[in-house]
């Protein structure tokens, strides 16, 4: 671990936080603001949950001046990333917390879907659970609504509880208009010259059972949320159904009969 | 580079060997000096001969032209083997001074060309195999996709035509399509690999076990009550799951798309609540990511649709694979399929591609390995 020196007081700026947050590895956390740490009101809990919990939060406020041992030190220096994070889960759904979570995700600081169709859309950071230590954080994208595991190693240490299950729904609640539109291209196996494939058929279930979420939306007068290109597309390719598979392409003999 | 060394690389195995390039299988000599796996690739290809000679290490043969051209570079000449004759040496001479200045062009046609022919080889017998030893040591990585638990993938394009479209990774799990992670395959064209390539490998080897275990207790008993509830939503609750039929189109239905399906499908929560459909920010795309429980039931949507359509021709056999471990039932079925395609609603968005290579496309075999680029 990289050494922080807090024996330089605590003036005005936030020197451990500053560590922190532009340590390599931590590139997904924002900057909790200072009002938030020192408010009592929002850590309750956590001493339970944090060892050394009030070293550990003199040292991620700056104040820390204890005299001990490098393994103490060490020890403290732990509690610490772990109080950050636990206060980071609680801050990022906070308003102040929202916003700069949303400037990091237009930047694209949490990375870029990797689904092909999603077309880079910007990722943001989530937890499978709001318990530490349960499992490391994942990235949700919010056109394919999944889940990806993150691309660099040291990220993939990083525990989910420190994000939660709830910011990145929340950030979309709260900000609606950065909900990207849906799409429904997708990817279709294909192979020249091959027999049905398992796949087609999945993916034709698959896209019933979407027009029935369309219809039970636009029922309810709600939008759908898909790109509108998609209702062109879809009309081109009912063309192309009837002219490459209709029941006429049959019988004028395009496929061979085999009955 | 005429002259090619005794101990030196290959030019395909160092090519194979260049960063990037890990997901290139060798295409083995005999293959590619078999003109029949040629065909075509010459009008594709600039300075296709000097190309392939590039490709297959040989010394430029003795043109025509090879003619006095007086040799200034004598220093080449220690590069070749003394063993040639003087008057070879010269002609490679000449060609050194002009491969000197078109170099480059060769070598960049050698790399299509080498692409263009490895599309080809690995929908091979020898290179589907290849590609197999490629993909049990993971050297095309695992998907990112959360719910597809690490499941082994495989390099495809999505184009045939070179320059369209970079290398991507197809997941066998959720039948979906990604980057690769690394930035040094985004200078790879996805041509190099196919269109063809990922299905035809899975259809292959369908004995190859793409599922994977699940990682917790938590998580399966999460699937499971995900698929009570699914069966209770879909009426089935009390009646037993249809018997699984033993293949589907050749596939054996644990190996259909694994990863998706109950258990599989993020649920967007709030606090614990679930984020409602009809929320504005609610979920869309959980469709993307189904699969239904009874597996026969890829079946039933067809009958849904013959019940409400009937009539007109029959589909031909290529729907009767869909399952067909049921000998009796599956003749039963084969007479529903019929006039399906004609529905105007839909499932557009999947069913043109597929669906059009699928029922309408050439009824060859499923062990049409080595059926190259069409
Ligand atoms: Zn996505
Ligand atoms: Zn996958």
């Amino acid at each position: 671990m990289d050494d922080f020196n807090s024996e330089t007081d605590s003036d005005y700026t936030s020197y451990w936080r500053d560590w922190f947050i532009s340590s390599r590895g931590n590139e997904y956390f924002c900057e909790i603001d200072e009002e938030y740490l020192t408010d009592r009101f929002n850590l309750t809990g956590l001493n339970t949950e944090v060892q050394y919990y009030q070293y550990a939060l003199d040292l991620v406020t700056d104040v820390f001046d204890l005299d001990c041992d490098d393994d103490m030190r060490e020890s403290i220096e732990k509690s610490a990333r772990h109080l950050y994070g636990l206060v980071h889960a609680r801050y990022i759904v906070t308003t102040r917390g929202l916003a700069k979570m949303l400037e990091k995700y237009k930047k694209g600081d949490f990375g870029k879907c990797p689904r092909v169709m999603c077309d880079q859309q910007p990722l943001l950071p989530m937890g499978q659970s709001d318990v530490s230590n349960t499992s490391p954080v994942k990235l949700f994208c919010a056109k394919c609504e999944d889940l990806y595991n993150p691309k660099s190693s040291r990220h993939a240490s990083i525990d989910g509880a420190y994000f939660g299950t709830s910011f990145h729904n929340i950030l979309f609640q709260v900000y609606p208009a950065f909900i990207p539109p849906k799409t429904q291209r997708r990817y279709e196996p294909r192979v020249f010259g091959f027999r049905v494939h398992a796949a087609a058929a999945l993916g034709r279930w698959q896209a019933e059972q979407r027009e029935s979420m369309k219809d039970r939306l636009k029922q309810a007068r709600v939008e759908t949320g898909f790109e509108e290109e998609d209702e062109e597309l879809e009309s081109e390719e009912d063309v192309d159904d009837e002219m490459d598979a209709g029941p006429e392409a049959f019988e004028h003999g395009a496929v061979p009969q085999q009955q | 580079m005429s002259s090619s060394s005794q101990v030196a690389e290959s030019w395909i195995s160092s090519f194979c060997g260049l960063l990037g390039h890990e997901y290139f299988a060798e295409v083995s000599e005999d293959f590619i000096e078999d003109d029949f796996n040629l065909t075509g690739l010459q009008s594709q290809v600039p300075m296709y001969k000097e190309a392939l000679e590039m490709i297959l290490d040989v010394e430029p043969e003795d043109d025509d032209d090879e003619d006095d051209e007086e040799d200034e570079e004598d220093e080449d000449e220690d590069i070749l083997g003394d063993d040639k004759p003087t008057g070879y040496r010269r002609a490679s001479d000449r060609r050194h001074l002009r491969m000197a200045s078109d170099l480059s062009v060769i070598e960049s046609s050698a790399e299509l060309l080498y692409g263009l022919i490895h599309q080809r080889y690995i929908t091979s017998r020898p290179g589907i195999q290849q590609m197999a030893e490629k993909y049990e040591l993971q050297h095309f990585g695992t998907c990112p996709r959360v719910f597809c638990n690490l499941c082994k993938v495989l390099p495809v394009g999505c184009s045939d035509t070179p320059g369209s479209e970079t290398v991507k990774l197809f997941c066998p799990s959720c039948l979906d399509v990604y980057t690769p992670p690394n930035s040094r395959f985004q200078t790879v064209d996805g041509a190099f690999f196919g269109t063809t390539f990922g299905c035809l490998f899975f259809m292959t080897f369908p004995e190859l076990e793409i599922g994977t275990v699940r990682q917790s207790a938590a998580g399966a008993a999460d699937a499971l009550l995900a698929i009570q509830a699914a069966q209770k939503a879909s009426g089935q609750a009390g009646t037993a799951l249809n018997p699984l039929p033993l293949t589907i189109n050749g596939i054996s239905p644990s190996n259909l798309a694994p990863g998706l399906g109950p258990g599989n499908i993020y649920e967007p929560r709030i606090y614990g609540f679930r984020v409602s459909e009809r929320a504005k920010s609610g979920p869309r795309m959980k469709w993307l990511r189904m699969r239904p429980v009874d597996i026969t039931d890829l079946d039933e949507t067809r009958r849904f649709w013959d019940g409400r359509e009937g009539g007109g021709s029959e589909m031909g056999d290529e729907d009767s694979n869909m399952a067909d471990a049921v000998p009796g039932q599956a003749v039963d079925r084969r007479k529903k399929l019929v006039g399906r395609r004609r529905r105007t609603n839909g499932s557009g968005g999947t069913g043109a591609v597929g669906g059009a290579v699928g029922e309408g496309g050439s009824p060859m075999d499923t062990n049409g390995v080595g059926i190259v680029g069409a």
